[in-house]
């Protein structure tokens, strides 16, 4: 099939960026998307033109480095997948195909399609562990947690952290990401010594790098390739408020 | 003959004695000392931390934007350990016995004993950290069996397990970059190592995002940088997973062990097309559940569903009942290749066989079926279109891991004292074929439990000058990796260095792959020399190397993969005999199964880099515990 695409070049993070247009011919409906972009880069470069950069490493949805807003939604119009899964027998013969890096102020472009997430890593290193020394731990069954308790600290702690719950927020919140490695320590016994100093560093943190308030739309748990649920945040805003109230 | 100084002493006393001898660096002095990690996968997250709480002054390095993207994200199925939760005789000795016999006898015994002794330790660390392994209800751990064992030993976190550790060493690690007792360079890429005075004192790095070249010394290396088998372009590895590291390493005369030693993993979703950009495994664990079948007519083009339950052949099974469909990855991934040469191969294709869960659905509904394997299940549908609760899965092969990597000694330091090598990036335990699961534990046992041992040892015996940014050996290692990139930027050709990968890919696949044989060995090693001056003569890359420049990072990754391919190659030559994963079609039993030489070839082959003529060091295997004897899985 024929795709028409128009992708977002910028060449440096103080470069303005623009739209360029690329007509791509034989694409293959089993091509994935990021392989469809390969593809047009090989062709660039014979042509002796700069390929498109973009982050990506893992290719099956576990790495949390690809990351493009594909014709308005992160990571592409499918629900529950990253853009490297995404394939494309979901796109039709002669469609045109918008191609961008996240936007938020919190995560600047670096070059074309990348952008810089670190902020992500400062607001874990603000409490998003436990606090043990190698070599300290107890027997591993002396810890005893539910099988339910632990399914559910589980489906929290599978954020790849790529940042598409920023990028849908009109708000740019991080309110997703911060609260699903909240609920994740807090709903198991060994994070619970340090929950009220974990989600007051996590969220000063969170509120340094200039992401957003959340305000509550769901825009991010609808983007979310982990579909990591709302109910995260739920969470987080008790152990707020529980924070608060050790004080 | 290369010494590897294993302790002396009885097996299960060697590392306690070790630890024993071990100097010792005062709390006090370790702040003056720096350690170099490259590599935030399992192996080097969890040593960087280690150390850094230890006290040592830690600078950290990855070309990733995060540490939490290494690729040890992506393991999917678990973590070895031998606790014996599930009360089915299985024990230190036994994990060690799996281990040394999966391997085909081609592992150091003292490591690998060492290995099945601290792998209790790490669940321990493990769920301390908060990694939420799965559970019984009583709230106790639970266990899934994997390949080449029969005891369920296995832990996991759905089908996450490698992201789940990953995180918890991550985590460790990003409380120790709030202390400051671990420098982070992320997007750095490191491109050659400083030696001064014959040991390892520092790197020189790209950073990604602007180019600049840099130096960062030390008091020791360590190189947690993972494996190698994207050397054959299509392969489970991430994208970026690349040689470089260990191969500058070799280039400055560190030892590259078993380079041949290659997993092919037998539950890979098969290729579709000229396109394709990787392969993407199914994790071993679904072979608990999973049963293997193919057609037992030749040229059965009837789909999956039509083909009646008398006119299947479930070739494992059948060859292998004691094992089953739980046999290792060699043996598995050669028996699908044997049914599909047969001309009873599935899927248009014909190059797969399929893995059916018809049974388990039956017998444990599709409910617990999900709750296991739910996230493979989903990602299988996504790549395919298929749903696999529904048809089986087809599946083949694929490149998945290498046991060859820098050589080692029983302390993980190279020949080149002060060079450590951790994870995937050595080449130590696996033998000539790695047992399910036991990459993440032994990722984490070097990271977490040996190298902070021996690491604070050679500091404690060193008395190490400083070394300033001009000396002579910082200054020459920087300018010759200048001088590396002006190369590529100098050809000015019209290939990107994927298309020149794809070609040697090819090579490596067809001759040096699943079954090799000297002709096609020597073949190999011919097209390789000219696919490396069509490289130099044809390569592209961008003039302006300031920014973040895929082409250009994956011009020196490229350059190296060839150079480490016809190593390969010329390794696999040598190796006269069949074992593990290296499959000499030559050495071969009358039904077709590995035939080793123990006379001549129990051995670790470790090449020297001399120019054109790489030159060959043994290291002999001795086996003093395990009972060494031909493997058998029937
Ligand atoms: C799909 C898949 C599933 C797997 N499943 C399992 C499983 O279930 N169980 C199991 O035991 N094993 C599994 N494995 C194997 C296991 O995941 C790996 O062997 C292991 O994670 C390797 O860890 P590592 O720390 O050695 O290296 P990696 O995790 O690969 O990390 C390498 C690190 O080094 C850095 N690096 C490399 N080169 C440089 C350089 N030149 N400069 C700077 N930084 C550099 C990278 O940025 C990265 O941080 C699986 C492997 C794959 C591919
Ligand atoms: S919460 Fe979801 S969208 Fe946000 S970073 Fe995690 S995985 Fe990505
Ligand atoms: S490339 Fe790893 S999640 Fe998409």
């Amino acid at each position: 099939m024929k795709l028409k695409l128009k992708i977002w070049r910028q060449e440096g993070p103080s470069s303005p960026g623009k739209f360029v247009d690329y007509d791509m011919d034989h694409v293959s409906p089993d091509m994935s998307f990021l392989e469809m972009l390969d593809v047009l880069n090989v062709g660039l470069v014979k042509k002796g033109e700069t390929p498109v950069e973009f982050d990506h490493d893992c290719r099956e949805g576990i790495c949390g480095s690809c990351a493009l807003m594909i014709n308005g939604n992160a990571h592409g119009p499918e629900t529950g997948t990253a853009t490297c899964q995404l394939h494309m027998r979901r796109f039709k013969d002669g469609d045109s195909v918008i191609i961008e890096p996240w936007r938020a102020k919190a995560f600047p472009v670096i070059k074309d399609l990348a952008t810089d997430r670190t902020a992500f890593d400062r607001i874990m290193a603000a409490g998003g562990f436990i606090s043990t020394n190698t070599g300290n731990a107890p027997e591993a069954n002396s810890i005893l947690i539910g099988h339910d308790t632990a399914e559910s600290a589980m489906d929290s702690a599978a954020c790849i952290g790529c940042g598409a719950c920023v990028a849908a927020c009109k708000n740019s919140s991080a309110m997703l990401f911060v609260s699903a490695k909240v609920s994740h320590l807090a709903q198991l016994p060994q994070g619970h010594p340090e929950r009220a100093k974990r989600v007051r560093g996590m969220v000063t943190q969170m509120d340094n790098e200039g992401f957003g308030n959340c305000s509550n739309t769901g825009a991010c748990e609808a983007a979310c390739p982990k579909e990591i649920k709302l109910e995260n945040i739920t969470r987080l805003n008790r152990e707020m408020v529980r924070a608060v109230f050790k004080d | 003959m290369l010494d590897s100084k294993i302790p002396s002493g009885s097996i299960e006393k060697k590392w306690t004695e070790r630890k024993f001898e071990n100097k010792l660096v005062n709390p006090a002095n370790r702040r003056k000392h720096t350690i170099i990690v490259v590599g935030t996968g399992l192996a080097g997250a969890s040593a960087a931390a280690s150390l850094a709480e230890q006290g040592y002054k830690v600078k950290v390095f990855t070309y990733h934007e995060s540490p939490r993207r290494a690729h040890s994200i992506a393991a999917q199925g678990g973590i070895n350990a031998a606790k014996n939760y599930q009360n089915d005789g299985d024990s230190v000795q036994r994990l060690f016995y799996d281990t040394i016999k999966g391997g085909d006898y081609r592992a150091r015994e003292a490591n690998v004993y060492r290995l099945a002794e601290v792998s209790v330790n790490i669940i321990d660390q493990c769920v301390a950290q908060g990694v939420p392994f799965a559970r019984e209800y009583g709230g106790t751990l639970t266990n899934r069996s994997f390949g080449g064992t029969q005891v369920s030993r296995t832990f996991y976190a759905k089908g996450q397990t490698g992201q789940q550790l990953l995180l918890g060493a991550y985590s460790g690690l990003m409380r120790q970059v709030a202390e400051k007792t671990v420098e982070l360079f992320s997007r750095h890429e490191m491109l050659d190592l400083i030696i001064r005075d014959g040991k390892a004192r520092g790197i020189v790095t790209r950073n990604l995002v602007n180019g600049d070249i840099t130096s960062h010394t030390g008091d020791a290396v360590l190189l947690a940088t993972g494996g190698y088998g994207n050397v054959f372009f299509l392969s489970t590895n991430a994208k970026a997973s690349n040689t470089t590291a260990a191969w500058r390493a070799y280039k400055r005369g560190a030892y590259m062990a078993n380079p041949c030693f290659t997993q092919i993993h037998p539950t890979c979703i098969p290729v579709s097309g000229e396109h394709q950009s990787k392969l993407t495994l199914m994790s071993e664990s679904l072979r608990n559940d999973g049963r293997v079948w193919v057609p037992q007519k030749t040229g059965d083009n009837r789909n999956a569903l039509e083909i009646p339950e008398e006119e299947r052949d479930y070739f494992l099974e059948r060859m292998y009942p004691a094992f089953g469909n739980l046999v290792p990855r060699d043996v598995a991934s050669r028996a699908a290749k044997r049914m599909c040469d047969e001309g009873r191969g599935v899927g248009s294709s014909k190059l797969a066989v399929y893995l059916d869960f018809a049974e388990s659905i039956n017998r444990m509904g599709e409910a617990k079926v999900r709750e296991k394997y739910g996230n493979l299940f989903q990602m299988y549908e996504k790549i395919t279109d298929e749903n696999p609760y529904k048809v089986p899965m087809r599946i083949f092969p694929a490149v998945h891991y290498v046991m060859g990597g820098l050589w080692v000694d029983y302390d993980l330091m190279s020949n080149i004292p002060g060079l450590f090598v951790l994870g995937e990036a050595n080449f130590s335990d696996h033998g000539a074929n790695r047992l399910g699961a036991s990459a993440l534990m032994q990722g984490l046992a070097d990271g977490y439990f040996i190298a902070p041992y021996s690491v604070g040892n050679y500091i404690g015996l060193q008395k190490l000058a400083a070394i300033k940014s001009d000396d002579d050996s910082v200054k020459a290692t920087t300018q010759a990796v200048k001088d590396r990139l002006e190369g590529f930027k100098k050809i000015k050709g019209n290939q990107s260095a994927e298309t020149l990968h794809r070609k040697l890919g090819k090579i490596m696949w067809d001759h040096c792959g699943m079954a090799r044989n000297e002709k096609g060995l020597k073949e190999a090693i011919s097209q390789i020399k000219t696919l490396k001056e069509e490289f130099w003569n044809t390569l592209w890359v961008p003039q302006n190397d300031h920014c973040l420049s895929s082409e250009i990072e994956k011009a020196g990754r490229v350059a190296d993969f060839i150079e480490l391919g016809e190593l390969m190659c010329l390794d696999a030559l040598e190796r006269k005999e069949s074992c593990g994963g290296h499959f000499r079609e030559e050495m071969q039993t009358p039904e077709g199964e590995t035939l080793r030489d123990d006379a001549n070839f129990s051995h670790v082959a470790a090449w020297e880099f001399m120019g054109d003529k790489p030159k060959l060091h043994k290291e002999a295997l001795t086996f003093e515990f395990a009972h060494i004897a031909q493997r058998n899985y029937k």
